[in-house]
């Protein structure tokens, strides 16, 4: 039973603090609470779907199809994460600040409030997929009984959902100073983090090359089994050894997003000189 | 007792041009055979990993940066190194208890 029960908490634990962080960086975004159960809804949902399907996926392109399959919806997760930061840098301040929506924000906060759906949905379906296969092979092998088996998979999701709650009430307690800055930079670290994952499996699939594996290792100081290894790996996407080609996609899309989120507050506060000469000459 | 060396077998990769090695494994009762396997250090290799349970099984790898899940009754390939010399555990996560391994790269 707690054998069932770790295995979950290690699968949902991911998707929650995806979710936790999610949730926070949204703060003051109105309805966002219900685009983030839907985005969860419809993850377990497709978790099912994909379950039932690894077969097929897992044949697809010469056995390489699940590879390439995480690395797709990866590479989405990415662009929606990479969207909402630099949207975010143009509108979150005030939200988060006077946390309410002012003026046309509503119309374009729901259009973020879509792609956080979208990633929330994601990191639902990947860990979700497993967890289901993972399940049905212990209900199919008999090695341990139905209520043995529900009891440790709820614990192990009660588990994870605790985790992620706590991260979100403990990004919560960062004072409105820093609030804003805090749940930036960790959405852009969620991003690379996914990025890099998206390398790996292109790498084990063949398909890109590793460029020196590991290019370090430090799983002598912070294993990435170990519990806080498994938080940081899944909040900033933490590897003790990476190849060298995951490394190269963190930087490359945290930089990107970085300079996204640079160029449109620069671009903002030019306007907003402008207009200010406009109403004065007034 | 029949211990299995793992067959080396050389083939031309359809998709790379440079030729790969590949290893095969066999998931069965929720074990790898062979649960030790020797491979040359410095160089690509692909795994054949066979489940022949009716249960799904995922190969994962903290020492290898490896995680796949491999269906009942199915076949799935998964490319590891060039690796440094030394060992590289794996398990089945499914299960860990009974399936588990080492690749040991000379």
């Amino acid at each position: 039973m707690f054998g069932t029960a770790l295995i979950v908490f290690r699968e949902v634990l991911e998707a929650a603090l995806i979710i936790g962080v999610m949730a926070a960086a949204t703060k003051g975004v109105p309805t966002r609470g219900r685009w983030l159960l839907g985005g969860t809804l419809l993850g377990l949902a497709g978790s099912a779907i994909v379950a039932a399907s690894m077969e097929g996926i897992a044949q697809f392109a010469d056995g390489l199809g699940q590879e390439i399959f995480n690395a797709s919806i990866l590479g989405v997760a990415v662009l929606m994460l990479a969207w909402h930061s630099i949207w975010m840098a143009s509108h979150g301040r005030a939200l988060a600040v006077e946390a309410q929506s002012i003026g046309g924000a509503i119309r374009d906060g729901q259009r973020t409030l879509s792609v956080l759906m979208v990633v929330v949905a994601i990191a639902v379906l990947r860990e979700g997929a497993e967890t289901v296969l993972f399940l049905y092979g212990v209900a199919l092998s008999g090695s341990s009984s139905v209520v043995e088996m529900s009891v440790g998979g709820a614990l192990g999701m009660v588990g994870g959902a605790v985790v992620g709650v706590t991260l979100y009430f403990g990004l919560l307690r960062i004072p409105v100073r820093w609030f804003f800055a805090a749940t930036s930079v960790l959405v852009l670290l969620l991003a690379a983090g996914m990025a890099a994952q998206a390398a790996r499996f292109l790498v084990q699939a063949d398909l890109l090359p590793s460029l020196k594996s590991p290019l370090w290792d430090i799983s002598s100081v912070l294993p990435n089994e170990s519990a806080f290894g498994a938080v940081l790996h899944g909040l900033i996407g933490y590897d003790a050894h990476p190849a060298g080609i995951q490394v190269l996609f963190y930087v490359v899309v945290g930089v990107a997003i970085a300079a996204g989120m640079r160029w449109v507050k620069s671009r903002k506060k030019i306007t907003k000189t402008t207009s200010k000469k406009y109403v004065h000459t007034y | 007792m029949q211990k299995l060396i793992a067959p080396l077998l050389l083939a031309f990769s359809v998709t790379a041009f440079a030729t790969d090695i590949e290893i095969k494994l066999v998931i069965e009762n929720h074990r790898f055979q062979p649960s030790t396997v020797n491979v040359p250090a410095g160089q690509k290799i692909k795994l054949v990993i066979e489940n022949r349970d009716a249960t799904p099984e995922e190969f994962d790898s903290h020492a290898l940066n490896r995680e796949k899940v491999i269906p009942a009754k199915s076949t799935a390939s998964i490319y590891i190194g060039p690796l440094a010399a030394g060992s590289y555990p794996f398990v089945g996560e499914f299960n860990e208890k009974t399936a588990n391994g080492i690749i040991v790269a000379k």
